[in-house]
């Protein structure tokens, strides 16, 4: 009987090539998640590196995280956050992208520059901003008041009213060229005769966006502002090199609590909570853009 | 064998080479030049060129910032010169002797994770796109899911777990933990890219008696080696840009990559931008590189939906 036996080899052949994958993804994906729940039980301290125990206290992380003024705030500073984010990200990438869909001398050449601030490690560019901004010796008060925008120095990130705003802008900034180059690559998909069959049937430029392109270019529009989404409502590296989650915890946002609790105060355990909170925040993204991958978008 | 198609492949993204992106476009037919209509058309790729480069300038102008500051000696004061008429290199040296070190650690990090991610990645690609297998859906689906796991959320159950495996402050764990962050990208546009190698190439390996390990190595590599420099190339860039990691799988000053120098050199040197500056420029190096030397893999990469 050799043929079944091959036909089980060749049915295991697959695993075999993708078991190393597999496994790494499990460790690195799979089990910080189940981890994270359960340590979210758990009385997992400071203390735990001297027992080597995290009793398990039922509710207890949960309770202290709900009743942490902090929480609600960085929940809800998150939402504002990865809300003012996208929609600049979003409106300035699609404004770039179309405008760059009209091919012109260095074109090319620009659009690949633009990419800059998106391949810089996001520590970085939130030095560099922080440099730009600076109260006393950043350049952009100092264009601002030559320019009588302003009469005295905005206090863009160390002042609670304006940190946050300061930190959404930045992040538009770092957010524009991934919305960009992936709606110029929708947009060069869509064929141009539908265009110009509207521009025929005396659509104006406008008309033709909002009736022709805008549809045909959903499916990219929603994994686009899906991937937006999922990068900024996690965002740590960029508030902690700009404010460091401050002044006064008015740019902490779900990312750097978690840090916070977790690697500052050494309670893992509230620090679990916080990111579960965040991965619940994350699946009602997941379901929407799988759902929106199935309506047809291959991408 | 016959040549029905892949049932994993049908379901996949088109195929698409990395590289020619920019090309195809540029043929859509045009109206047969008039004289009349070439002026128009002059006049305005003339405005778009102009309020490109304004945007260009406006977009880059903190990274021109940057530069400028990094090159310019007291550029602590307010009133800095707007272009560097004197360049002044000793905000570098101050950079370099305090972070080459780290620049090391990173490049080696990067290269690792690199490694770790393509050996990985590729035999998974070539199973999900070459070998006929029923979960393979489900598998590249669970790939996807992976990317809406917070790196904060990862780095909580991680730390941990690398207390207990002694991985905390080793070059090892962070390699590993880095080359997760291009793991589920390289394996999606891998397995894409394999997806359109013409299966009469392949067959005609197998029929030469070649086993799949070396169809594998020596055919479907070679040819898929855009896919591989794409991969990698985003692993590393992720990999030399993390901060999450590397501030929170280490506790010592014993693996410090550069993103970690600079978010601790900018506590320490607050004042002294122009030494701030230069480490940011020296930092950004790879990503300016790669920008030059490699572009379309870059610009390909994002279009095939890099979440970062």
């Amino acid at each position: 009987m050799r043929a079944p036996a091959t036909a089980r080899r060749r049915a295991l052949t697959p695993w075999l090539f993708l078991a190393p994958a597999l496994v790494y993804l499990l460790l690195f994906f799979g089990y910080p998640l189940v981890r994270n729940v359960v340590m979210s039980f758990q009385d997992y301290t400071f203390a735990t590196y001297f027992t080597g125990e995290a009793p398990f206290n039922g509710l207890e992380n949960w309770r202290a995280v709900f009743a942490n003024e902090l929480f609600a705030a960085s929940l809800w500073r998150t939402l504002l956050f990865t809300a003012g984010s996208l929609a600049g990200q979003f409106g300035i990438g699609m404004a770039l992208a179309v405008f760059f869909s009209r091919r012109f001398p260095l074109s090319g050449v620009m659009r690949s520059l633009l990419l800059l601030p998106w391949l810089i490690p996001m520590v970085v560019a939130g030095t560099v901003w922080r440099r730009v901004l600076d109260q006393e010796t950043g350049v952009l008060n100092e264009a601002l008041q030559a320019l009588h925008l302003t009469s005295a120095a905005v206090p863009w990130l160390s002042s609670p009213d304006h940190a946050l705003l300061s930190v959404v802008l930045v992040n538009i900034w770092i957010g524009i060229p991934f919305n960009m180059v992936i709606l110029y690559g929708g947009l060069q998909e869509i064929p141009a005769e539908l265009r110009e069959a509207a521009v025929l049937d005396g659509a104006g430029p406008l008309r033709t966006f909002f009736s022709v392109t805008l549809p045909l270019l959903r499916p990219v529009v929603t994994v686009v502002l899906v991937l937006g989404f999922m990068s900024t409502v996690k965002i740590l590296d960029l508030v902690l090199a700009l404010t460091g989650g401050g002044p006064a915890h008015s740019t902490e946002t779900l990312g750097t609590l978690t840090y916070q609790l977790s690697f500052l105060q050494l309670d893992f355990g509230q620090g679990a909570v916080v990111g579960n909170v965040l991965i619940i925040i994350s699946m009602v993204f997941a379901a929407l853009y799988l759902r929106a991958n199935r309506g047809g978008g291959t991408r | 064998m016959s040549a029905v198609p892949n049932k994993a492949g049908s379901a996949a993204s088109p195929p698409r080479g990395p590289a020619g992106r920019d090309r195809s476009p540029a043929s859509t037919p045009r109206t047969p030049a008039r004289w009349p209509r070439v002026t128009r058309r002059a006049r305005g790729d003339a405005v778009s060129l102009v309020f490109g480069v304004l945007v260009l300038g406006f977009l880059l102008f903190p990274l021109y910032w940057m530069l400028n500051t990094a090159l310019q000696p007291g550029a602590a004061t307010a009133d800095l010169p707007w272009f560097p008429r004197t360049i002044d290199f000793g905000n570098f040296q101050r950079a370099w002797e305090s972070q080459a070190a780290n620049l090391a650690t990173s490049l080696l990090v990067a290269l690792g994770a690199v490694a770790v991610c393509l050996t990985v990645a590729t035999p998974a690609a070539y199973a999900l796109a070459r070998l006929r297998m029923r979960a393979a859906n489900a598998v590249v689906f669970a790939i996807l899911i992976t990317q809406m796991v917070p790196g904060i959320v990862v780095a909580n159950a991680l730390y941990n777990a690398y207390v207990e495996l002694g991985l905390v402050n080793s070059y090892a764990g962070l390699i590993l933990a880095d080359a997760s962050l291009g793991l589920p990208f390289t394996i999606v546009l891998m397995r894409a890219f394999m997806v359109s190698i013409p299966e009469e190439v392949i067959e005609a390996g197998m029929i030469d008696g070649a086993g799949r390990l070396r169809v594998l190595l020596s055919i479907v590599l070679p040819m898929s080696r855009n896919a591989l420099i794409t991969g990698g190339l985003f692993t590393f860039l992720f990999a030399w840009s993390d901060f999450l990691f590397a501030l929170t799988l280490n506790t010592t000053d014993a693996v410090k990559p550069v993103t970690l120098g600079i978010y601790e050199y900018i506590g320490a040197h607050v004042g002294d931008w122009g030494a701030v500056m230069a480490v940011a420029v020296l930092s950004s190096v790879p990503a300016a590189v790669l920008l030059v030397v490699a572009q379309k893999y870059v610009a390909a990469g994002i279009s095939s939906g890099v979440g970062k």
